[in-house]
């Protein structure tokens, strides 16, 4: 059974913004997804990650190199590239599940026990962060991970890179994913260090509107009842998306930012007070994929409106006992900015 | 030929096996809240003989590792033979069947993360929850994932028949079983009138209704389906009560658009059949209410924990990092690692013996289970400060909202720290946990904000139940530290009638109590001038004491610091 279509997911139009903007720009950090228990968050990233297209991969690969990407290629392909041409194959993009609890061992990467025993080889085996190489890493409740593994992700997720130093093991290999977190406020909070770490941040509710939830449970109970036939009501809508997405990418380094929009920008940071420049810049980009999804390639002040709450709400000093939605004071920033 | 009997006697525990039987992954689960015993025990006997011949049912041990869990390299059978071999995990010998998770309250964060991830429609679990009071009970991310709920009443309520004829056909029937339309309105109308906010459980109740229609021989899912499925899966999962019928008319969940609009709104009829149909699965939902809930629901409480906070779920003090501890003996694991080198070390002397025992493993070294030495951390400790405010009327007069300040400094600090904090309240009769030991400061602030004043003060309850907090706290490998508000005026006693000298004795009694268990405490005495009874109390209490009116905000702070770094 595959997983169930990314265009046939009722309502949750910012997480779903939020994911293709992510697909589209993958170096912006990833996304947060707070909110309600059961509103499908982890439906949504397996119907992303199967909606994309399949990527060239250096055949055999553990990491599933990229061929083209000389310069990041794991130290296996790079013994193997001096003998000749490496060769390829297509592989789908990965999701990953990082589950709670999970040991630093199981998450890195570690020495293979079993082979050091065996066979007295010291040999690496790959972790999780390198099965989710040019994939999605997703986190279900980030917010009770264990903080030094949250440090680490966040570290890797950045410089795509795992850098292993352990157990007398010395190497390094490519980690480029998208993080997904997701987790209840409720339950326990984030530490405000690693909010800003995401590009985005959405925030999830469970629909209200009763026609919504009948129509997410009808579609849900037809999707059980026949899965081939519900994909196929939606091939077109996920082929739709999927072009999408593989236009938007290389539209992406063509895509202008004006004078003014840069302007406006900055003016929209200052007046929420968002530490540093990584709001500025994360709002740009997410602006920029956003234009290049839409086909335009100059950024508009409608695409930098679009995409500012989900930037920069997670961005904003806080007093932790502060309860106003944070949603709420970006909108109130947007109104006074954009008039202005 | 229907071998059910008609759907009105709900939550009866035989109807829930059988159901579940029939399709234990796509319904998820039968969360059992009841004491060890021969009746619980029964039911999972009792639905182990409805499962398919073939069909595993496995027990998860509390203290299960990952290797036996998900799956693995079986290290020692590796070694013993030369190659690699694999064991498959419990979760996957489960598939299709049934989990069993006894002490499921206790159940550490992880594995029930775990679980979640893995149930979706691949096995059914059977918890057994053997929770006592409110704040011990199945992590809700598990919960919200198990169709059916059933507690020892339940249990005992009827014994189940040795054996139900039919459900071979059943789960033939099952396969291809259709829907009436508005089944699926009538269940959301339904979900959203008793306040139920995830969708999960309506999902998990159309399943039910598809399986109630194969049991009872129907070609497709109707309205009576449905009411069982109402009254089995969302009843117990209401947080508030349903309009009453007669207001319903009145008061739609979507007030119908208004008549005199333009032409292309179609005439708004009173009541639809749909909505009848809704109405009428609503009554049988809210005829399920189990009592203890319902009578909660009147008082406006809501049923707290299982709405909100992961409550029971204990922090996972599993010891796979911190500050290391050596290796011993011992099998790898989730908890702990392989630590190599004194591994090798171990086997080392050994290495002449055995090559002469294995003659085909020349210049190799021989390692056998026995030298497997694991490496030790020491967990790190998270405190939880138990705030226990007096909320007396007394103390209200006095400086409740002073103390509520404090409190919320304290919690940001706290917040800070990343400790843990929970809060009590007495006042009246007795105490009132207003949130179980959590990170999540919003709710405690939340909670602290719409906290009443008034009434008389039973201090020494106070203290008992901030002590019992206390000590569970660090039974689960915390560090607890109690923090005690009071103006010292205690006037009821434990027998909860009114009386000062009772009180008082009562009062130092719970205190020499703690003294007794070495809680660290702090008393902070919010009476306008400093009250000799209170610091009476802290000298028993061997708690520090600290007059409001001489500690400001950030001497609290200070104070609070200094006890948990001691």
């Amino acid at each position: 059974m595959g997983p169930y279509p990314f265009s046939a997911i009722v309502g949750q139009a910012e997480m779903k913004e939020a994911l293709l903007i992510a697909a589209t720009e993958p170096a912006l950090g990833g996304v947060l997804a707070l909110g309600d228990r059961g509103t499908g968050k982890s439906t949504a990233v397996r119907a992303l990650a199967a909606l994309l297209p399949a990527v060239s991969a250096v055949a055999g690969c553990r990491y599933r190199c990229d061929p083209a990407d000389r310069r990041r290629l794991c130290p296996e392909c790079r013994a193997r590239r001096v003998g000749g041409r490496l060769p390829r194959e297509r592989v789908r993009v990965p999701v990953v599940d990082l589950p709670l609890g999970a040991t630093e061992d199981r998450v890195v990467g570690a020495l293979d026990i079993e082979r050091a025993l065996a066979d007295g080889v010291k040999a690496f085996e790959p972790g999780l962060l390198a099965r989710a190489n040019r994939g999605f890493l997703y986190i279900d409740e980030i917010n009770l991970l264990e903080d030094h593994l949250v440090d680490l992700l966040l570290d890797v997720a950045a410089s795509g890179e795992n850098v292993v130093e352990r157990e007398g093991l010395s190497l390094r290999h490519p980690a480029r994913f998208v993080l997904i977190g997701s987790g209840n406020p409720e339950e326990g909070e984030l530490r405000p260090q690693l909010l800003d770490r995401f590009g985005l941040c959405v925030e999830i509710r469970t629909p209200t509107d009763i026609g919504e939830r009948i129509e997410v449970v009808r579609r849900r109970d037809a999707f059980e009842q026949d899965p081939a036939g519900f994909a196929r009501r939606f091939a077109a809508a996920e082929a739709g998306l999927r072009d999408a997405i593989v236009a938007a990418r290389r539209l992406l380094p063509m895509v202008a930012v004006a004078e003014e929009v840069l302007a406006l920008a900055a003016r929209l940071c200052v007046a929420l007070g968002t530490d540093g420049l990584r709001g500025e810049l994360t709002l740009l980009r997410a602006a920029r994929a956003k234009a290049a999804l839409e086909g335009e390639v100059a950024v508009t002040p409608a695409h930098l409106r679009a995409v500012a709450p989900a930037a920069l709400r997670h961005r904003l000093r806080r007093d932790p006992l502060d309860e106003s939605m944070a949603g709420a004071r970006v909108d109130r920033a947007l109104d006074e900015v954009f008039v202005a | 030929m229907s071998p059910m009997p008609p759907p009105r006697p709900a939550r009866s525990a035989a109807v829930v096996a059988a159901l579940f039987s029939l399709d234990p992954a796509g319904l998820g689960g039968i969360w059992v809240r009841a004491p060890f015993g021969p009746a619980r025990d029964g039911f999972v006997e009792h639905v182990r003989a409805l499962l398919p011949a073939g069909a595993a049912i496995r027990r998860v041990p509390a203290g299960i590792d990952d290797g036996r869990l998900l799956g693995g390299i079986d290290l020692a059978a590796s070694l013993a033979a030369g190659r690699r071999v694999m064991a498959a995990g419990l979760l996957a010998e489960a598939a299709g069947g049934v989990l069993v998770l006894p002490m499921a309250e206790r159940l550490d964060r992880a594995l029930c993360a775990r679980l979640a991830q893995a149930q979706e429609g691949r096995f059914g679990a059977i918890a057994l929850d053997e929770g006592i009071g409110p704040e011990e009970h199945l992590s809700p991310a598990l919960a919200d994932r198990m169709a059916f709920a059933l507690d020892a009443a339940d249990l005992l309520a009827r014994r189940p028949p040795a054996r139900v004829r039919g459900l071979g056909a059943a789960r033939r029937r099952l396969v291809r079983m259709r829907m009436d339309d508005g089944v699926a309105e009538a269940l959301c109308h339904v979900a959203a009138q008793l306040g139920i906010f995830s969708l999960r459980p309506v999902i998990l109740a159309m399943r039910t209704a598809r399986a109630a229609a194969a049991l009872a021989g129907r070609r497709s899912a109707g309205e009576e389906d449905a009411m069982l499925a109402a009254q089995l899966v969302l009843a117990h999962r209401a947080t508030r009560l349903p309009a009453p019928a007669e207001q319903d008319m009145d008061q739609a969940p979507e007030p119908p658009p208004p008549a005199c609009g333009d032409d292309a709104a179609p005439p708004a009829p009173p009541e639809t059949e749909g909505e009848q149909a809704a109405d009428r699965v609503l009554d049988a939902a809210r005829s399920a209410l189990p009592p203890e809930l319902l009578a909660a629901l009147l008082l406006g409480q809501g049923r707290r924990g299982a709405a909100g906070g992961r409550a029971a779920a204990p922090a996972a003090a599993t010891a796979a990092h911190g500050r290391p501890l050596g290796a011993r003996p011992g099998r790898p694991g989730r908890e702990h690692g392989l630590a190599l080198v004194d591994t090798l070390r171990a086997a080392a002397p050994m290495q002449a013996l055995r090559r002469r025992e294995r003659p085909d493993h020349p210049g190799r070294v021989i390692v056998l289970g026995s030298d497997f030495r694991v490496r030790r951390h020491q967990a790190p400790v998270r405190s939880v400060a138990i705030f226990a405010v007096d909320a007396s009327g007394s103390s209200a007069l006095n400086r409740l909202a002073e103390a509520k300040g404090a409190v919320q400094l304290l919690l940001a600090d706290c917040y800070v720290r990343r400790d843990q904090v929970a809060l009590l309240a007495f006042r009246n009769r007795g105490a009132e946990l207003l949130l179980p030991p959590t990170a999540a400061l919003a709710r405690a602030r939340r909670s602290l904000a719409a906290l009443p004043g008034g009434g008389a003060t039973p201090l020494a309850s106070g203290i008992d139940a901030a002590r019992d907090m206390a000590l569970g706290a660090r039974r689960r490998g915390n560090r607890p530290l109690l923090v005690l508000l009071t103006d010292g005026g205690a006037n009821i006693g434990r027998d909860r009638q009114p009386g000062r000298a009772a009180a008082a004795a009562d009062a130092r009694a719970a205190a020499s109590a703690c003294a007794a268990d070495g809680i660290p405490a702090l008393l902070i005495d919010t009476a306008p001038r400093p009250n000799a009874f209170a610091a009476e109390l802290a000298g028993v209490m061997r708690a520090r004491y600290l007059p409001l009116p001489f500690a400001d905000a950030r001497a609290l702070s200070r104070a609070i610091r200094a006890e948990q770094a001691a």
